[in-house]
C-alpha cells in the first residue's frame, strides 16, 4: 500500500516536470475560453510526441503499456504547471480496444491516441438524451455503404473533428436497446452540416449540434458487430464517467491554486463564507485525486469498472461543482465588466452534473447496481 | 504507486472482521449484554490491536498506521463496543516518548471539546478533561501532558461516565492529581511527535467514520429491501434510492481520502501527515454525519426511537468526529496549510 512514486515513476515525474517548464502552452481554461479548444489538438501532440500521452495503452496503438498509475502522474504534473488538462479521448479508446475488429483498431486508434485525428461522439438526440436508447438517427443499408440521417446534440467538439463516434438505429425492427450499432463516420463530407452550441458561459466550441442528411459511411466503418451499439455505447460511457480517464482533476487542481493565491495575496477581503467555499474546493479536490489513485490501483486487478463509474462521477461532479462555488464566492461575478473568467468556471461547472449522464440517472444507477435496490 | 492492500492486510481485515462479525451488538438491546462486550473486548484484547503502535526495539511501531486503520474501520462497521482507539493513541504517545509500555489499560485525556490532548498545568489537570474510549474498569489509568507539555504522566480514571457514543463512554475527568510522571528514561515530546500523534489520531478517527458509514449504509439498504409502503419495499422509490446513492458516493470518496491519511502518518514528514490527515478528516467528518442522518431518514419514525440502531452509528460517528477536531476545525487547518489563516469565523 504507498502513495508514493515507485523509483521510475519518480524519473518518469521529473522528466514530464522538465518538459513542461518550456513546453507549457499556456492556454486558458477550458471551462471558459474557446481559445482552449481551439488550440486543443497542437496540445495533444505535443504531448503525445514528448511521450506524455496514452501511457497506459497498448504499445501496438501508440500507448506505452505502462500501468495506468503514471496518468494521475501526469494530471498532477500538469495541474502543478497549471498547463491544460490532458485531451479526453479515453473512452472511445477504451470502447474501440473492447469492441473493435483488428481491422477498425488498426485503422483508428493510433490516429486518435497521437492526437492526428480529431474525433466527436455523436450520442445524444434532440428527444434522445437520458434516454439514450430511444434515439432515431437511423444507418440504413445500401450497397457496401450505410446511409446516415438524423440529429445529434451535445456532439463535443464536432467543429474541429475528423471521424464522428456515431450511434446510429440500423435494425428498426427489434427492441429499441439491441436495434443499434456504431460507425465512424468521416466528418468532412457532403451530407453533414454541424453548428456550434453556444453555452451559458458563452463557449461555442465545446459542443455542437450535427445533421446528417444521407451522409455515408463504408460497412467496413462499424466499430463493432451490427446491433452491439447499445452495449459499446455503454462501455464508452462508463469510462466517460471515471475521472481516471478524464484527467479533470487536473483542471479542479489548477483552479484551485490560483484561488488560493488570490486569498494569499489579500486575506482581508474574504470573509468566512467565502473561506469556507475554498477549504471545500480544496478538500474535494483532494479527495478526487486520491480516489482515482485508487480506482487506478484497483485496475492492477484487472478490476474493469461497471456501476463503480457511477459512484465516481457522482464524485467528479461535486468536486466540479464545489470549486465553481468556490470561484464565484472569491471571483466574483465581474458586475463591473472586468474579468469573468471565475463567474465562467462557476458556470461550466453546472454542466457536470448533466454530460456523460445526469447525476439522476447516475444515482438510479448506484441505487440499483451497487446497493442491489429494487426496481420501481 | 500502487494503492492496494497488501496480501497481509487483507488477512488482518478478514479476521477483524470475522471477530467483529461474531461478537459485535446486533440490535439496541444487545448493548447490554455484558457477557457479549466482555467477549468482545477479550477478543479485540487477545489479537494485540492495541499494541498496534507499542514501540519495537528500534523504537518504530509494531504496525502501520494502515494496519491500524482497518482494524478501526473493521470496528466502526460492527459498532464494536471494544477498546481500541484510546489504548492505540496511547501507546503511540509512549513510543514517542521512548516510555516502557503501560502495565494496564490506559487511554489518553482530551480537552472538554475534544480537539487536543489534555494538558496538566500545577500537577493538576484542569477540570472537564475527558478520558475517550475508557471502557468501564478494565481502563485504570489515563495519559495526559504534564509539567511544559512536553512530557506524559497517568492520572487515575475517575470521574462521570459519559455515553453519547453508546458503544464507546467517556468519562469527564474532574480535577485529578497527577499519579505519577512515567520516569526517567522519558525523552520530552517535540512539536513534530505531536503533530504526529495528531495525524495518527485523526487516521484512526477516520477509518472509524468509514466503518461506521459502511454499516450505517448496510442498515438503511436492508431496511428498504423489506419495508412496504404503497404496497412495495419504499428502496424502489428514486427519493429513497438517490439519497442511499448519495450515501453510497461520500462512503467511497471518504475511503479513499481515509486510507491516504492512514498511509501518510507513516510515510510522510509529520507536517504533511498532519495536512493529509485533516484534509481527510473534514471530508469523512461531514460525509459520516450525512450519511448517518440519512440512515435515519430512510428508518422513517422507527429511526428516531431508541431501540433502532440508526442513532447508534450516529452517535459513534459524532464521537469519531469530534476527537481531535472535526469538520470545522479541520477545514481551518487545510487552509492553514495552504497560507489561509484566520478561520475561526467558522471553528
Amino acid at each position: 500500500m504507498d502513495f508514493g512514486d515507485s523509483r521510475p515513476e519518480a524519473t518518469f515525474r521529473l522528466r514530464l516536470r522538465e518538459w513542461l517548464r518550456t513546453n507549457n502552452p499556456g492556454l486558458p481554461a477550458s471551462s471558459t475560453d474557446d481559445a482552449y479548444w481551439a488550440g486543443q489538438a497542437f496540445w495533444h501532440r505535443s504531448l503525445y510526441d514528448a511521450g506524455f500521452f496514452g501511457l497506459s495503452w497498448p504499445t501496438e496503438i501508440g500507448g506505452q503499456g505502462l500501468p495506468s498509475v503514471y496518468e494521475v502522474i501526469v494530471d498532477e504534473e500538469l495541474a502543478d504547471a497549471g498547463a491544460p488538462p490532458r485531451p479526453s479521448v479515453g473512452y472511445l479508446v477504451q470502447g474501440i480496444l473492447e469492441h473493435g475488429s483488428d481491422d477498425i483498431k488498426r485503422r483508428f486508434l493510433p490516429g486518435i491516441v497521437n492526437g492526428r485525428d480529431r474525433w466527436c461522439q455523436g450520442f445524444s438526440e434532440p428527444d434522445a438524451g437520458s434516454d439514450l436508447a430511444a434515439l432515431r438517427t437511423r444507418g440504413e443499408r445500401d450497397g457496401d455503404d450505410y446511409v446516415i440521417n438524423g440529429r445529434k446534440i451535445w456532439t463535443s467538439y464536432s467543429d474541429d473533428a475528423d471521424w464522428c463516434f456515431l450511434l446510429a438505429r440500423t435494425e428498426p425492427s427489434v427492441p429499441k436497446h439491441r436495434g443499434l450499432s456504431v460507425f465512424a463516420v468521416a466528418m468532412r463530407q457532403p451530407g453533414i452540416e454541424q453548428r456550434p452550441l453556444r453555452m451559458i458561459n458563452g463557449i461555442t466550441k465545446e459542443f455542437g449540434e450535427v445533421l446528417f442528411d444521407g451522409a455515408r459511411v463504408p460497412a467496413a466503418n462499424m466499430i463493432g458487430q451490427p446491433g452491439e451499439g447499445w452495449s459499446l455505447a455503454m462501455t464508452v460511457v462508463s469510462h466517460e464517467r471515471e475521472p481516471g480517464e478524464l484527467g479533470y482533476v487536473a483542471r479542479y487542481k489548477k483552479v484551485v491554486k490560483e484561488l488560493v493565491r488570490r486569498v494569499r495575496s489579500e486575506p482581508s477581503r474574504f470573509g468566512s463564507e467565502q473561506l469556507r467555499d475554498l477549504g471545500w474546493a480544496i478538500v474535494e479536490a483532494e479527495v478526487l485525486r486520491l480516489h482515482v489513485c485508487r480506482r487506478l490501483s484497483e485496475r492492477l486487478d484487472g478490476v474493469s469498472h461497471g456501476p463503480e463509474g457511477s459512484v465516481d462521477k457522482l464524485l467528479m461532479t461535486s468536486a466540479e461543482q464545489a470549486v465553481g462555488h468556490a470561484a464565484l464566492g472569491i471571483g466574483g461575478a465581474a458586475h463591473d465588466g472586468g474579468d469573468d473568467t471565475w463567474l465562467k468556471v462557476y458556470l461550466y461547472s453546472r454542466a457536470q452534473s448533466v454530460m456523460g449522464g445526469t447525476s439522476q440517472i447516475q444515482r438510479n444507477l448506484v441505487a440499483r447496481r451497487i446497493l442491489g435496490l429494487p426496481a420501481s | 504507486m500502487d494503492v492496494r492492500l497488501s496480501p497481509e492486510q487483507r488477512a488482518l481485515r478478514d479476521s477483524a472482521a470475522q471477530v467483529v462479525d461474531r461478537l459485535r451488538p446486533r440490535s439496541v438491546g444487545e448493548l447490554a449484554d455484558r457477557e457479549r462486550a466482555a467477549k468482545l473486548d477479550a477478543a479485540v484484547a487477545a489479537a494485540g490491536w492495541q499494541e498496534a503502535r507499542a514501540a519495537t526495539d528500534d523504537g518504530t511501531p509494531l504496525a502501520s498506521a494502515v494496519e491500524a486503520a482497518i482494524v478501526a474501520e473493521e470496528l466502526g462497521r460492527g459498532l464494536a463496543d471494544a477498546a481500541f482507539l484510546g489504548p492505540t493513541l496511547a501507546a503511540e504517545l509512549r513510543r514517542l516518548a521512548g516510555a516502557p509500555p503501560s502495565e494496564s489499560r490506559e487511554t489518553v485525556a482530551l480537552v472538554p471539546g475534544l480537539a487536543a490532548v489534555a494538558s496538566a498545568i500545577d500537577g493538576r489537570l484542569p477540570e472537564g478533561a475527558v478520558a475517550i474510549d475508557a471502557a468501564g474498569s478494565r481502563s485504570a489509568l489515563v495519559l495526559v501532558l504534564a509539567r511544559d507539555g512536553r512530557h506524559l504522566a497517568e492520572v487515575a480514571l475517575s470521574g462521570v461516565e459519559a455515553r453519547v457514543d453508546l458503544t464507546r463512554p467517556s468519562v469527564a475527568l474532574g480535577s485529578p492529581v497527577i499519579v505519577a510522571a512515567l520516569g526517567e528514561k522519558e525523552r520530552p515530546l517535540t512539536d513534530d511527535d505531536l503533530v504526529h500523534w495528531t495525524a495518527l489520531g485523526l487516521a484512526l478517527t477516520c477509518a472509524d467514520l468509514v466503518g461506521t458509514m459502511r454499516g450505517a449504509v448496510e442498515l438503511a439498504c436492508e431496511y428498504a429491501a423489506v419495508r412496504q409502503q404503497f404496497g412495495v419495499a419504499i428502496g424502489s422509490f428514486q427519493a429513497v434510492q438517490h439519497m442511499l446513492a448519495d450515501a453510497v458516493v461520500a462512503l467511497e470518496g471518504s475511503r479513499s481520502v481515509a486510507l491516504h491519511a492512514a498511509w501518510a502518518v507513516d510515510a510522510l514528514p509529520p507536517r504533511d501527515a498532519f495536512a493529509a490527515a485533516a484534509v481527510a478528516k473534514a471530508y469523512c467528518a461531514r460525509a459520516a454525519r450525512s450519511v448517518c442522518e440519512t440512515a435515519i431518514q430512510v428508518h422513517g419514525g422507527i429511526g428516531n426511537t431508541w431501540d433502532c440502531l440508526a442513532h447508534v452509528y450516529l452517535r459513534r460517528a459524532l464521537l469519531s468526529s469530534d476527537v481531535l477536531g472535526g469538520a470545522g476545525p479541520s477545514l481551518s487547518r487545510v487552509l492553514e496549510h495552504h497560507g489561509i489563516g484566520g478561520g475561526d469565523g467558522f471553528r
